[in-house]
Parts: structure tokens; sequence; C-alpha cells
């Protein structure tokens, strides 16, 4: 699992009916400080985040599990929104 | 597995389910010289290991869902042990 930012969102018509009704959120991993990493990517939001909270992320298999047992064609997936608190507490 | 160090304790109050219970903690992947070396992950703790601590960490999914006792669960890293000490030959370095 890693930190990454929501940065925008990414709307798609035609696509796999497994993702029907997911949203597809587009982020970019950042590190403890808060410093934007390559590349940006988009995951399927599990838990309700929004553009500018700082969330974590599991990628590949496990990307696909939040949904267990419904199949959902994802290698990415937001599974937690990060406190505010502890974003202040490391930068320090 | 790899050798890593406890940055900080991480705290999410929305998080998936399966989460629920267990302490989440920041590790910086370590060198063999105890410099930092590569990016941060998020590892679900499975020894109750705490900040500072030089860590073994495993970055699988199948490893990590058996910490959990949970399988088929979103998580890939998990802390399994804390090192007491690291012998290398001259030849490892």
């Amino acid at each position: 699992m890693r930190l990454a930012t929501v940065v925008g969102t990414v709307t798609s018509t035609v696509k796999d009916p497994s993702l029907d009704g997911h949203k597809l959120l587009l982020i970019r991993p950042i590190d403890h400080q808060g410093k934007f990493k390559e590349p940006i990517f988009v995951a399927v939001d599990s838990i309700g985040a929004g553009i500018g909270e700082r969330v974590f992320y599991v990628a590949n298999k496990e990307g696909s599990y939040p949904w267990y047992p419904e199949l959902v064609s994802s290698d990415c997936a937001i599974i937690g929104i990060m406190d505010p608190q502890n974003f202040d507490r490391t930068v320090q | 597995m790899i050798i890593g160090e406890i940055v900080d304790q991480f705290f999410a109050t929305q998080k998936h389910p399966c989460f629920e219970g267990h302490k989440l903690l920041l590790v910086q992947p370590l060198d063999l010289d105890g410099s930092q070396e590569g990016e941060q992950v998020i590892a679900i703790d499975g020894v109750d290991a705490g900040v500072g601590d030089r860590v073994l960490c495993v970055l699988d999914g199948w490893a990590a869902m058996k910490v959990l006792g949970k399988f088929k669960t979103p998580v890939n890293a998990a802390i399994i042990g804390v090192i007491d000490r690291i012998d290398l030959t001259d030849t490892g370095r």
C-alpha cells in the first residue's frame, strides 16, 4: 500500500460492465512529505474519496479485492483516506 | 522480504473494513548501510512493532493476507518481524 493524492476524475462511458457504478479517480503518488512522484495513474475508488484528499491505495492483483466476491476489472484501488493530523505530524 | 524502518504510525478513519482492529505503519525501506532507499510503504503490523524499529516487511499480497488472517482482501504489505541484529560478511559488502 502506498500514499497518493487524488488529483482528478476520469469519466468513461464505454467500459467493462464490472466497472459500472464505480468511480474512477486520477491519483498521483506522494512521499511522506507530500512531494509528488511520477507517474499519475487511474484508480478505482472503494471508500468514497474526493479530489484533493490524501489516500492510500493498493496496486496489482490486490487492487481487485476490495469488492470481493464481486469481480471488478481493477488493478489499482483506493482503500483508505489518510487522517489530516497524521500528515501534519509526518511533515514536522 | 525487505529491511525497513518504521517512520510513523498511520491513521485512517475511513478505510476498507478489512483493516479494522489492525495497526497500520509507515515503513521506509533501508539499504544495508542503514541509509534510506526507495519509496515508503504502508504496511499492516503483525508483530506489534513501534516507531523507530528495524523490521522485516513482506511486499506480497498472499503473505500480507496471512498476517491479516483474511484472504482476498486488498492488502499487499505486512510487517512480520522485528530485526535484532544483522551480520554481514565482507564478501556481501
